[in-house]
């Protein structure tokens, strides 16, 4: 299968009427639902009729989209310390299915959501799967993980929703997909950015590029480039999409790219953006940097309200080549923390800090985090400083203890590390907040 | 320590860094320790130095003061003569004393050589080598061997 040039390209929307509403009626279908959703947190979300409180509004004060800057902030930590069902706003005897990423600190990050939750999400992800050209007659190969993160499912969902068919592969094993994708003619694949040029370089090597059916794929979870995205193209001769969204919103399907690739579409009928500035939360002008946050408007399990992503970036709400109206985020220029997203996982050095702190001995050696691109695939690597209190002259206990480190980590992370012991105070120090990751991929 | 039989190796952690040994050889020069022996294990990412040198602990806190990792772990150096079988006799009673190994090093030392042993119990080696017959080095002998 060939790329469809852009100018051979032939657009189509899913819901027409969402996807290209003016911005009036769009404001009005928000307001609409954001009164609803505000008065449903305050009667049922302990958590956020106390925040609501401290800040003195009442769900009375909130009479359309236009208010929400006055309603209180959701924070990753929020989620942690309501850990795991703390901001239900539903009985959990409601709650259908739940979804988790890493939090900061090892324990997970939850998410619960209601059988309409779960429709919505597939709802959305069938909108950004058609954004890449698919229909019902379409083959989706998913190497996404399944399981808690959200990846697997959410293409799940979106292939059902959109009538096609689920290959639900799941992740690992590159030759087994290759050859699955070829055998059940795959019409499309969806994984990670840097797994889909891994796979492209294992296809082309293995000569089967020609064999395969595929015409286009759907990758996100973690940051990648124009670049990356043109040679995953011109390998596989497809077109290739961007996906955004997190477990705590609802997973992938928050946003997606359409061909024009001018900055991801927001699905704003559900999950309401705004970009505000770090320094003061005012709202940015379009093309103006600030931290995207999410208010999720119709969610029933778990409703956000202003969920703070740390997450950088810029918003545009002309309308689109491609016809749509929804509003685009560009790629992210950074995080306000220091959060990696490393082969689709998030990883905070804190959790490496309280890993090493878990081996006892009081303290933690000092460490830094170092993350490559090889071969297109994310590498992790932990420098470990072998001060007195871990050295020892037989090798054989220096291997155990980075083993030992490894262990830990990749138990703590969910994602396997890298060690490498080196002296002490090569580490770089800084004087207040520590530096403890350097990211070499070319993002 | 004139009489004892357990010597202080001094140990360093090197990493696979450009010129991180000759900083090492460096610093014990300007601090006036001598160099009687040395064993240098190399893995993927790091060295691993071990020495007996002239005097352990100013060579240790040299490095230390340097910001070199070193410390000073107890041996035992066997007086090894230069005839065919010798080393191997030796051997064979550590193993009968079941004691464990983790390395050895030679170096000449006079007429004779030196096997430097690190074990998990220096003490039981040192006392299965004398009543077996072999002789150990003195601390004092092996810290200024060949002088």
């Amino acid at each position: 299968m060939a790329g469809v040039a852009i100018e051979n390209w032939k657009e189509t929307i899913r819901d027409p009427k969402i996807e290209c509403m003016s911005r009036d009626e769009m404001n009005a279908l928000q307001s609409e639902r954001l009164v609803k959703q505000v008065k449903n947190v305050y009667e049922n979300v302990e958590f956020y009729r106390r925040k609501m409180d401290e800040l003195g509004v009442e769900p009375g004060d909130i009479r359309g989209i236009e208010d929400i800057h006055k309603l209180p902030f959701t924070t990753k930590e929020d989620l942690r310390d309501n850990y795991p069902f703390g901001l239900l706003a539903v009985p959990k005897e409601k709650i259908a299915r739940v979804q988790g990423t890493s939090g900061t600190t090892g324990k997970l990050t939850l998410a619960s959501y209601t059988q309409k939750d779960v429709d919505v999400w597939g709802e959305c992800v069938a909108r950004g799967l058609t954004m890449a050209g698919l229909n019902a007659a379409d083959r989706i190969h998913v190497c996404y993980g399944y399981g808690l993160f959200t990846g697997g499912m959410g293409l799940d969902l979106g292939a059902q929703a959109l009538g096609a068919m689920a290959i639900p592969m799941s992740s690992g094993n590159t030759k087994r997909q290759l050859m699955c994708m070829e055998d059940f003619g795959a019409t499309a694949f969806a994984c990670t950015p840097s797994y889909a040029l891994y796979l492209a370089e294992a296809a082309q090597e293995a000569g089967i590029v020609d064999r395969l059916q595929i015409k286009a794929s759907i990758n996100g979870a973690e940051p990648w480039t124009d670049e990356m995205r043109k040679k995953i193209e011109s390998i596989f001769h497809i077109n290739s999409f961007d996906i955004y969204g997190l477990c705590e919103i609802t997973g992938p399907g928050v946003a997606m790219d359409c061909i024009h690739h001018k900055g991801l579409h927001v699905y704003e009928d559900y999950f309401y953006p705004e970009v505000l500035n770090p320094a003061d939360q005012s709202a940015c002008a379009d093309g103006e940097t600030g931290e995207l946050v999410f208010t999720t408007l119709a969610k029933e399990g778990m409703p956000l309200i202003r969920y703070r992503t740390k997450d950088l970036t810029s918003i545009e709400h002309d309308t689109c080549e491609c016809g749509r109206t929804l509003p685009r985020i560009q790629k992210f220029t950074g995080r306000t923390d220091d959060m990696k997203v490393i082969r689709g996982v998030n990883v905070f050095p804190t959790q490496v800090e309280t890993a090493l702190l878990s081996m006892g001995g009081g303290v933690a050696p000092h460490y830094m985090l170092i993350v490559d691109r090889e071969n297109n695939l994310d590498v992790l690597t932990v420098m470990v400083e072998v001060d007195e209190k871990y050295f020892s002259d037989e090798i054989r206990k220096l291997d155990a203890l980075k083993s030992k480190v490894g262990a830990v980590l990749k138990q703590a992370l969910g994602v396997s590390v890298r060690v490498k012991l080196v002296e002490p105070k090569t580490i770089q120090r800084s004087e207040g907040k520590a530096k403890r990751v350097i990211d070499n991929r070319d993002l | 320590m004139g009489a004892s039989n357990t010597i202080q190796q001094l140990s360093v952690f090197l990493e696979n860094r450009e010129g991180r040994l000759d900083d090492v050889l460096k610093v014990l020069s300007e601090n006036d320790v001598n160099i009687v022996a040395l064993s240098l294990a190399d893995t993927s990412d790091y060295g691993m130095l071990r020495m007996i040198v002239s005097d352990p602990q100013k060579g240790r806190s040299a490095l230390k003061e340097a910001g070199i990792t070193a410390m000073l772990t107890d041996v035992v150096a066997l007086r090894v003569p230069h005839a065919t079988g010798s080393l191997s006799k030796a051997m064979h009673q550590i193993v009968e004393g079941a004691v464990n190994v983790e390395y050895m090093y030679a170096f000449a030392n006079g007429n004779d050589a030196a096997a430097v042993l690190k074990s998990d119990d220096p003490d039981r080696v040192t006392d299965i080598l004398k009543r077996s017959g072999f002789d150990v080095y003195t601390a004092d002998e092996a810290y200024r061997a060949n002088q």
